[in-house]
C-alpha cells in the first residue's frame, strides 16, 4: 500500500497523475510537464515535498555527533537558521544519502532527507547516535511544501501574519526561522531544489491542506515529480540514486565542494576519501550538451577516444530547449564526445553545471 | 478520460492512426489517447522518403520531456514522407494529433491491410479497456 501525504486528496482533485516515489504515491504532473516547469522558472510553482522526512536532533553532543556524521563540517553554521547540503558517507566513502541540516537553537539540528532512502537513512543515524547520547526524531507529524519560482517569496508572504512576513523577507538565501504564528516545530527557509529563489515550508500535517489551498488561490501553480526533475537538473543538482549513491563517492560525484576535506575533524568515511583523492579519484560527474537533436536520458553510453562513461540523468531542458544530462565517465576523459542515444552515436559537448539559474541559461548553447 | 477517436480513420492497438488519402496513399499519426499519455513531446523522429517498412516495423520515435516511445508502422509499404515541420514544433503531436501532427505518408503495400485495423469503435474499446 503505498503512501500517502497529507495533500493526497488535493492531488487527485486536481487531477494529477500518480506515480509511485519511494513507496509513496506522488503527483508526476498536474497537466503540462513543461508550463509547470516555466511557471517555476519565470513567475511561482509549489511541490508538495512532505514525502522528503524531517529528522531532529537534541542533546548536548549534536554538533559532535553530526561533524562524526556528515562530510560536510556543520560548524560552518554560525547562526541558528544557517542550513548547510552534506552527504552521509559510509565507512567506504559511498554516498548512503544527500540532505540539508538546518542549525535551530544552540544544540537543536533538524535535518531533511530524501523519501526513498528515509528508513535506511533513519536506521544509520539513530545507530550513530548512540555513542553521542543524541536523540533523533523522525518528525512524521510535520508536511513540507517547496514554493519556488521568481514571484514565489512574495506570494508566501502574502499569506503569514505581517510579524512573520518580516521574519520571512529577511532571510538570506540558505537559511530558514520558525514562523512564530505555527508553533516553534514550523520553519520556513530559503532553500529549494529548482535554481530559483522561493522558500520550502514546514508545517504541522495539519495545516498543510489550507496552505496549499490559499497559495492556490493566489495563483501559484502546483507542480508535480516531473517539472521538479527537469528543474533540478538544469540548475546541475544531483538526485539521490541517479547521480550518486553508496557505490559512488561524493568525489566521483561533482560534489567535491560539499566535503570538508583539510580540516583535522574525522567523519565516517573520510579516510576513504583520502585514500581516494591521494591514489587519483578514477571518475568524474561531468555535465553534458546535447549538440544534436534528441534526448538524453539516463544510463546511455558517453564514449571518446580515452575511455567510456555513463549518463546518470537526462532530460530535455525546457529553459534551454536542448537536451542535457549529467554523466560519470573516467577522469581524464577529453572531448570529442559521443552519446550513444537509441542506436545512433550524437555528438555532445562538456559544461560546466549549473545549466540554468534565475530563469537564464548559464551554459554557451 | 475522454479523447478523440475520428470516426473517419483507423486505428492499431500501439495507438497510431491510419487516413486513406485521395490518391492512394495513406497517413500515419498518433492518436489522441497516446499524446496525452505520453505528454508534452519535445522531440520527433520520422522515417526518410523510399524507405520500405513492414507492418509493425518500429519506424518513428516521439519523445516527450518524460520518455521516448517508438512508432510502429500500420502497414506494409514505402514511406512517401516524413513531416519535417515536426523537428522544429514537435508540439504539433500534442495540440493537433490528426492534423498538423501527422508523423509520415505512405504508399501502402496493400489498401486492405488499411481495412483490416481497428475502427474507431473497436480502438475506443480498446483504450479504454488497457487504460484500466
Amino acid at each position: 500500500m503505498p503512501l500517502q501525504t497529507p495533500l493526497y486528496e488535493r492531488h487527485r482533485a486536481l487531477g494529477a497523475r500518480l506515480v509511485d516515489f519511494g513507496g509513496w504515491d506522488m503527483p508526476l504532473q498536474y497537466g503540462s510537464q513543461l508550463e509547470e516547469h516555466h511557471a517555476v522558472r519565470r513567475d511561482a510553482g509549489m511541490f508538495d515535498v512532505s514525502h522528503m522526512r524531517v529528522v531532529d536532533l537534541a542533546g548536548l553532543r549534536t554538533r559532535e555527533f553530526l561533524q562524526a556524521l556528515l562530510a560536510n563540517d556543520v560548524a560552518r553554521l554560525a547562526v541558528p537558521g544557517k542550513a548547510l547540503y552534506s552527504c552521509m558517507l559510509n565507512e567506504r566513502g559511498g554516498v548512503i544519502d544527500d540532505l540539508i541540516v538546518y542549525l535551530r537553537g544552540p544544540t537543536a539540528y533538524r535535518l531533511v532527507v530524501n523519501a526513498g532512502t528515509a528508513e535506511k537513512d533513519l536506521a544509520w543515524i539513530s545507530a550513530q547516535a548512540l555513542r553521542f547520547e543524541v536523540e533523533v526524531t523522525a518528525r512524521r507529524d510535520l508536511a513540507m511544501i517547496a514554493v519556488q519560482g521568481p514571484n514565489a517569496r512574495a506570494r508566501v508572504a502574502e499569506l503569514l501574519t505581517p510579524a512573520d512576513a518580516a521574519i520571512a523577507l529577511g532571510l538570506p538565501v540558505f537559511s530558514g526561522a520558525a514562523l512564530a504564528a505555527r508553533g516553534s516545530a514550523s520553519f520556513i527557509a530559503r532553500t529549494g531544489y529548482t535554481g530559483e529563489d522561493g522558500f520550502e515550508i514546514i508545517l504541522g500535517a495539519g495545516e498543510v491542506v489550507a496552505l496549499w489551498d490559499r497559495l492556490i488561490d493566489r495563483g501559484v501553480r502546483p507542480c508535480g515529480l516531473g517539472a521538479r526533475d527537469t528543474l533540478r537538473l538544469e540548475a546541475g543538482m544531483n538526485l539521490y540514486g541517479n547521480d550518486m549513491d553508496e557505490t559512488t563517492t561524493p568525489l566521483e560525484s561533482g560534489l567535491a565542494w560539499t566535503v570538508a576535506l583539510d580540516s583535522p575533524r574525522d567523519f565516517i568515511g573520510r579516510a576513504a576519501l583520502l585514500e581516494q583523492r591521494a591514489a587519483g579519484v578514477p571518475r568524474r560527474l561531468i555535465g553534458l550538451l546535447l549538440e544534436d537533436k534528441g534526448v538524453l536520458r539516463a544510463h546511455q553510453k558517453v564514449i571518446a577516444s580515452s575511455g567510456e562513461g555513463e549518463t546518470t540523468s537526462g532530460t530535455y531542458a525546457p529553459t534551454l530547449e536542448r537536451s542535457i544530462a549529467l554523466a560519470r565517465v573516467p577522469a581524464a576523459v577529453i572531448e570529442p564526445l559521443v552519446a550513444e542515444v537509441r542506436g545512433k552515436r550524437l555528438a555532445v559537448r562538456i559544461v560546466k553545471p549549473p545549466f540554468v539559474r534565475h530563469g537564464r541559461a548559464l551554459i554557451a548553447l | 478520460m475522454s479523447s478523440n477517436v475520428p470516426a473517419e480513420l483507423r486505428y492499431t492497438k500501439s495507438h497510431e492512426w491510419v487516413k486513406k488519402n485521395a490518391d492512394g496513399t495513406v497517413t500515419v499519426g498518433i492518436t489522441d489517447h497516446a499524446q496525452h499519455a505520453l505528454g508534452d513531446l519535445v522531440f520527433a523522429e520520422t522515417p526518410e522518403a523510399g524507405r520500405d517498412l513492414a507492418a509493425g516495423e518500429a519506424c518513428a520515435v516521439v519523445e516527450s520531456v518524460k520518455a521516448a516511445s517508438d512508432v510502429y508502422s500500420p502497414i506494409a509499404g514505402q514511406v512517401v514522407a516524413g513531416n519535417a515541420s515536426l523537428a522544429e514544433a514537435p508540439e504539433k503531436i500534442n495540440t493537433d494529433p490528426y492534423g498538423e501532427g501527422w508523423l509520415f505518408t505512405l504508399k501502402p503495400s496493400s489498401v486492405a491491410e488499411v481495412d483490416a485495423l481497428l475502427d474507431a469503435g473497436g480502438y475506443t474499446t480498446f483504450a479504454e479497456e488497457s487504460a484500466e
